[in-house]
């Protein structure tokens, strides 16, 4: 994919995401569909095939779920780098692409972040008030229950059980596996990539 | 509170705080959540159960990333900002160079069909995880100042919502989320008065 981005539109790759910073209540994930929008449909700097499989390799490699952001910055630096005339370097290239990564997460995490630090501090200094008390119980049942459901949603597309229900099978072993005992989760985790990549599920 | 204390540790510096999350960044496949519990409550004991699920629901309704949020309020409870920063570095760091390692080599095979069975496979895995993480959030509900029956009700209204009526999360959020800190705030005021 060839594109050109000046100063002004790496400005703006940067706001973009200091703006979902601020939306990704529940978790990075759920920026996900805006992200596509502004990358892929707008702008036009990343292609569809780019943002997906960002996704994916994101939720199989180790680290929290924000890494798919890492990677949608880093594809977008490279896009922009095979845009150029003459062709850069190859050092070049992967500089850009490093940059467009460090504009993407520093935009999507230093926003958040100073935000939780500063009213966690506050509400860890006031933890005896009754409000900041009430807050955190009230909450505890739904985020509890907002666990479940988010399993529940990843599991499969819900419009297939009769095809899907080895997946639902399996994401119910491991559910009941975890609970009860102290399985190493790596070992589970390679388990079903054994039983996915035989098509056993 | 001294019975307490007793039974949890704290990390002892801005490096033991790096490395732990640096540990549990790279057992988290799918995402970083189940491994905290078992790492932080369940082996190292930095946090109760209790403390687990407040701080939990407090990174979660909070903008950002929130296993970020998370590690920057663990981190920040007991260095300041420099066990944030720790914290947060430790978080990303290895898994930034290995996302970026993983996707340069397996973008010739991505497509296969049996990397994207692996995919699938893990996928199903990573959901039961999540799952299991908040069963085992149950027991923390029972000192919960609502009580048992209100929490059950709120639990299970949240899940309906999300679940199967697939409402936007910043709704049901704003909707109970209000319904369920007013009414925990009258049960503790009521306890205090007793």
């Amino acid at each position: 994919m060839n594109i050109a981005l000046d100063l002004h539109d790496w400005f703006s790759l940067f706001l973009h995401f200091v703006s979902l910073s601020f939306l990704a209540v529940g978790g990075a994930i759920t920026t996900a569909p805006d992200i596509h929008r502004y990358l892929v449909d707008e702008q036009h700097w990343l292609t569809h095939y780019q943002f997906t499989s960002s996704v994916a390799i994101a939720q199989g490699a180790p680290g929290p779920n924000v890494m798919f952001v890492a990677l949608m910055g880093w594809n977008v630096g490279m896009n922009a780098a095979t845009g150029m005339t003459p062709a850069p370097t190859m050092a070049y290239e992967v500089m850009l692409a490093l940059l467009g990564m460090l504009v993407a997460m520093v935009g999507i995490i230093i926003p958040s972040a100073t935000l939780t630090f500063f009213s966690t501090q506050w509400a860890h200094k006031n933890r005896e008030l009754r409000g900041v008390r009430a807050f955190k119980s009230g909450l505890a049942p739904l985020v509890m229950s907002l666990l479940v459901a988010t399993g529940w949603l990843l599991t499969g597309n819900h419009d297939n059980y009769a095809q899907d229900w080895p997946m639902w099978a399996l994401a119910a072993a491991t559910t009941v596996i975890v609970w009860l005992t102290k399985t190493h989760l790596l070992v589970l985790l390679s388990i079903g990539a054994v039983l996915g990549a035989l098509k056993i599920i | 509170m001294g019975e307490v204390t007793a039974l949890r540790n704290t990390p002892t510096s801005n490096a033991d705080l790096f490395f732990s999350f640096n540990w549990l960044a790279l057992q988290g496949f799918g995402g970083v959540l189940a491994v905290v519990q078992r790492e932080l409550v369940e082996k190292k004991k930095w946090l109760t159960l209790e403390e687990f699920v407040e701080d939990w629901s407090v990174a979660q309704i909070l903008p950002g990333p929130n296993v970020i949020n998370l590690a920057i309020m663990i981190g920040g409870k007991y260095f300041g900002w420099r066990g944030a920063l720790s914290a947060l570095v430790g978080l990303l760091l290895v898994p930034t160079v290995l996302v970026l390692f993983i996707a340069s080599a397996i973008a010739g095979v991505a497509d296969s069909q049996a990397m994207q069975g692996a995919l699938r496979g893990m996928g199903a895995v990573s959901a039961g995880l999540i799952m299991a993480t908040g069963i085992k959030m149950l027991p923390a509900l029972k000192t919960n100042p609502m009580g048992f029956f209100a929490c059950s009700l709120l639990a299970i209204g949240t899940f309906l919502a999300v679940a199967i009526f697939r409402l936007p999360l910043a709704w049901v959020l704003l909707t109970l989320g209000p319904i369920a800190s007013l009414w925990a705030w009258r049960c503790i005021r009521k306890k205090e008065s007793v």
